[in-house]
């Protein structure tokens, strides 16, 4: 990563005239595309030589952060490392060049890669059939609604429109109940940050005829796990709905437990996440859903072809390389590395709910309020040191939330290092607080107008151009 | 360990002892026995990084490789190798979500160019950060449209439109509770009247045509919009992305919202996926849009910087609120589809578009000659066209495939070819003697 703002626009290194492209020449005649059918002006793209744009995007990516510039502790987000074997075989020209509309019969390989995936995914969820349209977790969850939601319809159920999220819950789960159609009810959290189950039965006693679903990520966004899971279950079910485990925080799960053995009928996985395929600054990602036996016939149609099969590929391959003997160490050692970090730093972080996390843990910002330092200043703070910043002011649970996710593949020296500077901040925050407010220094810009961007929004470059 | 497991014996003794517990399995010690998994997962062992690659080199033997003459909203485009070769940058590949702006300027960069180049190439005002897939954008849409249009609850969809993509959006339609009606197609196209009749019946919050639509028909929309904007409904056009590049924009025919695939812009087939979808809309729908938004600003030592914006309308803030749960774009490959558009420019994506042309126009005046096929439809089409067959389709359809080549899809009397530039006049001559047995 450099360290110094690059800051161009493809837009602006254009040039007329100048070509970054190489095409055959026309063999068939004088085909000419008639006028009446033609656009009035050409399209303002740049016109470019290839070094040029070469560089352009070279010089971009040294503006950014990835997993493999330096330990990423975003929470929730599991940023594993992206094997390079995954990526390789995800671009052999045997499956790049295949037509989704392709016969059956000239796909057999592509189709035993989504077969072996359902088959392994089967085995380490403990359900039945997965639906590898969604496109990612949120589509998953979409996607799992739609059957659940198919399935009340399919038994005259149609007053079932309710669906119980805790309060913890990632703001994707409430958003896509609603595009479900579906109306949400907020069960609410204890302070030991378990699903309060006075609050959910009283729910179920009022309303459970209406009861869809409830919908969990287990553990949930503390990183704890909800310890009374078979008794959450057992009530919804006996009150007619279904149970959908939100897939997001299925790492630490992987060698501990599976969702169907806890009660679930219905998940969705983000391959992104637990199955190493990159994140790609935002997505591709692919979010698989799977059933109990009997509920595959409700799966909705989301997506035309066969979901990201791209994704799927890299997934494949790094399940293939791991197989039986190293899959159980994954959530073992994501869990590990997670609790080290939180014992090696609460005398000096909060820590709200002091006890055995999962995969990720959640302060609620400096032990040390006085120094007026925030979690958006440690987070800023962390950046200066090499670090991408945890995720930040979420959970809402907590004012200064600050959720920190190493996982498996992140060695005892990258832990230390990052507990290290964490201590160092919050040393920073008491001798000189400006330094930690101001921060990030050095980094290719510094904090951002957030206001000014969205008051007067200048989205393309021709606003840019406009307003120069 | 293992290759991806950095911990030794030592590190897990002293990291254990850090953390109070005997072993990793006391980790879990507060979940309850009866539902712990300490059985072996049933898959089968792990494999070395040379059985991985042989096994999917096998894998990969058992596809059949086939020269593309399919299309249907997937097209066969050539992908200049300065793509994957840029994509590959770990610093793109293996970075999240844009959050931190000050470590993500090469991301927050790369969509505020693709939004410029989404707006330009579909002339709308604005353009979000990409969604998943076309049918995707097209639903969102659909949603968008309802949203925006407060009580109206119907949505118009051409019969032209692909099937595919109509199947989304019945999915998406069922559960939001909008009324979905089909209008009648008439001579492979849409009909002004059909849509000017439905709109006076009142409710209608939008319209949603394709452009060239399922036959490859580049149509006529003269006064769609116009009708849609007196009784207060949006027109939303789906387009091919690589063919706007010549074809009469969405802006120009008054589209409202404009959405469509991206794949045609250099993107592999892939057996599906990933692809990207797009979505523009005019400047006042911009509160609407679901998405995510890149915009200008400035940082604190004064430099122009880019950010995510408008974040209010996105679902981690509006929650059960929300009209879209769209969470993350389709990054990585908005990317490929910014990289595209920056090699072939203004010029080589006519050039492209106009050998596509050129190659389907071509094809079809040798298929007519054989005296086998005829247009199913007396339209002007762009690079994909349907012709009926007076043999048997699906035999012939056969024979294609025996001789390597993907013949098209098929349809009920015959075939929809499409051609793009990739496309010799070699491979096309031999389809055509192929199809004149």
């Amino acid at each position: 990563m450099n360290n110094r703002l690059y800051g161009n626009l493809i837009f602006e290194l254009s040039k007329e005239g100048r070509k970054g492209y190489s095409l055959p020449k026309n063999q068939f005649g004088d085909y000419e595309i008639p006028a009446s059918m033609r656009r009035s002006e050409d399209a303002a793209l740049p016109e470019c030589d290839e070094l040029t744009v070469v560089r352009h995007y070279t010089n971009l990516s040294n503006n950014n952060f990835g997993v493999d510039t330096g330990f990423y502790p975003l929470g929730s987000c599991t940023m594993k490392y992206n094997p390079k074997i995954n990526e390789e075989m995800a671009v052999l020209p045997q499956f790049q060049n295949l037509h989704p509309l392709q016969p059956a019969e000239t796909v057999l390989g592509a189709r035993a890669v989504m077969a072996m995936l359902n088959e392994t995914l089967c085995a380490l969820t403990g359900l039945a059939h997965f639906t590898f349209k969604p496109y990612a977790g949120a589509h998953g969850e979409l996607t799992g609604l739609m059957a659940i939601d198919n399935y009340h319809r399919s038994r005259g159920d149609m007053q079932r429109k309710k669906v119980i999220v805790p309060d913890s819950a990632h703001g994707t789960n409430p958003a896509s109940a609603a595009v479900c159609g579906l109306e949400i009810i907020e069960v609410k959290s204890q302070a030991d940050g378990q699903v309060d189950l006075d609050d959910l039965k009283r729910i179920v006693a009022e309303q459970g005829a209406e009861i869809a679903a409830m919908m969990m990520t287990n553990p949930n966004t503390l990183g704890l796990f909800e310890i009374r899971i078979p008794e959450i279950a057992k009530l919804i079910h006996d009150c007619g709905g279904l149970m959908y485990y939100d897939g997001a925080n299925l790492n630490p799960m992987l060698g501990a437990c599976r969702p169907g053995d806890m009660g679930f009928d219905v998940m969705h996985i983000n391959l992104h996440k637990t199955f190493s395929t990159p994140h790609g600054g935002g997505g591709p990602g692919a979010g698989p859903v799977g059933v109990r036996e009997g509920l595959q016939a409700f799966f909705p149609c989301v997506s035309p072809y066969n979901g990201n099969f791209g994704v799927m590929m890299r997934a494949c391959a790094y399940i293939m390389s791991l197989g039986r003997d190293q899959i159980k160490m994954v959530g073992p050692l994501a869990t590990l590395n997670a609790n080290y970090i939180k014992e090696s730093l609460k005398d000096v972080y909060e820590l709200p709910i002091d006890t055995t996390c999962c995969h990720e843990f959640v302060f609620d910002g400096l032990k040390d309020k006085s120094t007026g330092v925030t979690t958006m200043d440690v987070a800023k703070r962390l950046l200066d040191y090499g670090y991408h910043a945890p995720t930040i002011y979420f959970p809402l649970l907590f004012h200064e939330s600050l959720m920190i996710e190493p996982t498996e593949n992140e060695s005892k020296e990258t832990l230390d290092g990052f507990i290290a500077v964490m201590r160092k901040i919050a040393e920073e925050a008491k001798t000189d607080p400006e330094l930690v407010k101001s921060a990030p220094h050095d980094t290719p810009i510094g904090r951002v107008d957030d206001v000014l961007a969205a008051k007067h929004p200048v989205t393309t470059y021709r606003q840019l151009k406009a307003e120069a | 360990m293992y290759k991806y497991f950095p911990h030794t014996d030592d590190d897990l003794k002293a990291m254990l002892q850090k953390v109070g517990v005997e072993s990793l399995d006391d980790l879990y010690a507060q979940i309850h026995e009866s539902i712990r998994f300490k059985d072996d997962y049933q898959i089968p062992l792990g494999a070395s990084e040379m059985e991985v690659r042989q096994a999917f080199e096998l894998l990969g033997s058992k596809n059949k490789q086939l020269t593309c003459f399919a299309g249907m909203g997937v097209y066969d485009h050539y992908t200049p190798s300065v793509i994957p070769n840029l994509l590959s940058r770990s610093e793109f590949l293996t970075s999240y979500t844009p959050y931190q702006a000050e470590i993500s300027q090469g991301t927050l960069h790369y969509i505020f160019e693709y939004q410029s180049m989404m707006a330009e190439l579909t002339g709308m005002d604005i353009s979000n950060a990409s969604m998943y897939d076309g049918s995707t954008a097209c639903a969102e849409a659909m949603m968008m449209a309802v949203a925006a249009g407060k009580k109206q609850n119907k949505v118009l969809v051409s019969g032209c439109m692909n099937p595919q993509t109509f199947e989304v959006l019945k999915t998406y339609a069922l559960h939001q509770g909008i009324e979905l009606e089909v209008l009648p197609i008439h001579d492979g196209t849409t009909s002004l009247d059909d849509v000017k009749t439905r709109l006076a019946e009142g409710g209608v919050a939008g319209v949603i045509v394709q452009q060239p639509n399922v036959y490859g028909i580049v149509e006529d929309f003269a006064g769609f919009a116009e009708a849609c904007h007196e009784q207060k409904s949006l027109f939303v056009m789906d387009s091919v992305a690589a063919d706007l590049a010549v074809l009469k924009t969405p802006g120009e025919w008054g589209a409202d919202i404009a959405v469509g695939d991206g794949q045609s812009l250099g993107i592999p087939m892939q057996f599906g996926g990933p692809y990207v979808g797009y979505m523009c809309c005019t400047e006042k729908l911009i509160r609407k849009m679901p998405g995510r938004i890149v915009g200008m600003t400035k940082d604190n030592r004064d430099q122009r910087a880019f950010v995510l914006t408008l974040q209010a309308r996105e679902q981690h803030i509006r929650r059960q609120k929300a009209t879209s749960n769209i969470c993350s774009n389709q990054s990585l490959m908005a990317l490929w589809v910014t990289v595209y558009l920056s090699l072939m420019g203004k010029q080589g994506l006519k050039e492209a578009a106009q050998l596509s042309y050129a190659g389907a126009h071509y094809l079809c005046d040798e298929l007519l000659k054989t005296g086998r096929f005829t247009l199913a439809f007396d339209k002007p089409f762009f690079n994909e066209f349907y012709v009926k067959y007076d043999g048997d389709v699906d035999t012939l359809y056969q024979r294609f495939i025996e001789a390597g080549i993907l013949g098209g899809v098929r349809l009920e009397e015959g075939f929809l070819f499409a051609v793009t530039e990739k496309r010799t006049k070699e491979e096309i001559d031999n389809l055509v003697k192929m199809a004149a047995l």
